[in-house]
């Protein structure tokens, strides 16, 4: 009986307490800097594009949203399109996880709402960024050589000298 | 007005059915505050069309009857809850003036036969539907709402036996001095218990307690005959809240407002109750139900007759 009563009280009181409830459209939610969101395609520090039209996100991706074409250029894999469905899109990053040049990443922006289904369909130009994204100074083609007979690790064009690992040591 | 009864035949019942359809705004935003959210806020200033659009939404809702329904009786179970609980508000004095029926001198007994006979919209409805959950509710209801009528009556007896009248016009001139809640707050106490399980409110609302049954006897309903049940129950509530007022409030006693204001305030004010009690307290078992009613508050309003009585003739006495 008496827990009756207080729980009512209690209960009342919690009139004059803060709202849990964030007022979206006026009050924007904070959102972390590694929030999956809208998909984008970086660019490297000089500008070139990162994807290397490996297929290893279009691989991982678990509901077949990502589609694209490889095309070579001097040597030198392009994606010729590169085409996500956002309206299938379920944003489980693997994607993000899967690509080797970082040019794959999510974002924290998820208001791509369209009134039409086809309008979700994002194309390259689309897709495709000026920045590098979270990993300002990378670049794929700077770290990603091998060695072989009469070349060593870094040592080619456009290569940066291998990061020695027993300097990285405290 | 008693001598403009046609206009308040017709004002009445449509004011309480707007006010029924607004309390659905007023219960999910009072629900929000006290728990911590906001309540349906976009529509309208600060919501307040909410309840139109649900309103507009379930009149275009398919009203659909099952194949395996008593269609008859389908058909009439919503309309009769419906009409008991406006019928009853014909005896409700809101100001010394005004009450369709004006001074009806069996009043409190009217209504509560109009109660009982409300009893049959769900039971029917249950019964009707043809389908377990929805018999089950109503058998649940016809158990919890005729058991809980015993003690309604009988609690309502120490204010009959005060006032020494069924009208609900004397009872409210007998407040004058003091407010029947004082003397009878054990009456008033089972009154509003007894009241919550009529209107099949929470906590006691297991005729449709939604994680067991469903909806309980709704359950096969939709459309606008779900609407039916779902505005009868509101109104339901302001009749009890009104009942309530009239009987141990004072009814439209007060200062300086004018009656019908005060009459207001009292049950906007039981009614917000009716709705804190929703937000903070859970549902008891149906035998703990039972047992509430036939074990604790059987004796007590027993008692409540008694000592009443007593105090009353040793006041004629001496």
């Amino acid at each position: 009986m008496l827990n009756t009563v207080r729980t009512l009280f209690l209960t009342f009181l919690h009139a004059f307490q803060a709202r849990a409830t964030v007022q979206y459209p006026e009050e924007q939610p904070y959102l972390p800097s590694r929030y999956r969101g809208r998909i984008i395609l970086s660019r490297d520090p000089d500008g070139m594009e990162r994807c290397v039209a490996c297929n290893l996100c279009a691989v991982a991706c678990p509901v077949d949203c990502i589609s694209l074409q490889k095309t070579e250029e001097n040597g030198r894999w392009y994606p010729e399109f590169f085409r996500i469905n956002f309206s299938r899109c379920i944003f489980c990053g693997f994607c993000e996880e899967a690509c080797p040049t970082y040019a794959i990443q999510l974002t924290p922006d998820f208001e791509m709402s369209e009134y039409a289904r086809p309008n979700l369909v994002y194309e390259k130009e689309d897709l495709l960024i000026n920045g590098t994204g979270k990993y300002p100074d990378y670049s794929f083609y700077h770290v990603a050589g091998i060695s072989i007979p009469g070349k060593d690790r870094g040592k080619a064009e456009r290569e940066r000298p291998p990061v020695d690992l027993h300097t990285l040591l405290p | 007005m008693s001598h403009l009864p046609l206009l308040a035949i017709f004002l009445i019942p449509a004011i309480i059915l707007a006010l029924a359809t607004l309390l659905t705004w007023v219960e999910r935003r009072l629900l929000g505050l006290w728990q911590d959210r906001h309540g349906p806020n976009r529509v309208g200033p600060g919501g307040l069309f909410q309840a139109v659009a649900d309103g507009i939404k379930i009149l275009f809702k398919q009203d659909w009857i099952p194949p395996f329904a008593d269609k008859t009786v389908f058909v009439l179970a919503p309309s009769i809850g419906m009409m008991t609980v406006l019928l009853s508000f014909a005896a409700i004095p809101f100001t010394p003036l005004s009450g369709i029926a004006g001074t009806l001198n069996i009043g409190l007994l009217f209504i509560l036969g109009m109660m009982g006979l409300g009893v049959y919209a769900v039971v029917l409805a249950g019964w009707a539907s043809n389908s377990k959950y929805a018999l089950l509710g109503g058998m649940r209801a016809a158990a919890q709402m005729i058991s809980y009528e015993v003690f309604m009556g009988l609690s309502l007896l120490g204010v009959v036996m005060i006032a020494g009248s069924f009208n609900l016009h004397d009872i409210v001139t007998a407040q004058t001095h003091c407010w029947f809640i004082l003397p009878q707050c054990l009456g008033f106490f089972i009154f509003l218990l007894a009241g919550i399980a009529e209107t099949h409110r929470l906590p006691f609302d297991l005729p449709e307690g939604e994680n067991e049954l469903g909806a309980g006897f709704h359950t096969e309903y939709s459309g606008m005959k779900f609407g039916m049940f779902f505005i009868a129950e509101y109104a339901g509530i302001i009749l009890i809240s009104s009942l309530v007022t009239t009987l141990y409030l004072g009814g439209w006693l007060g200062p300086v407002l004018p009656a019908v204001v005060w009459f207001v305030l009292k049950t906007s004010g039981v009614v917000i109750f009716f709705i804190l009690l929703r937000a903070a307290l859970p549902r008891p078992r149906y035998d703990q139900l039972m047992a509430l009613g036939w074990k604790i508050l059987l004796p007590l309003s027993l008692l409540n007759v008694t000592a009443t009585g007593t105090v009353l003739m040793l006041r004629a006495a001496g």
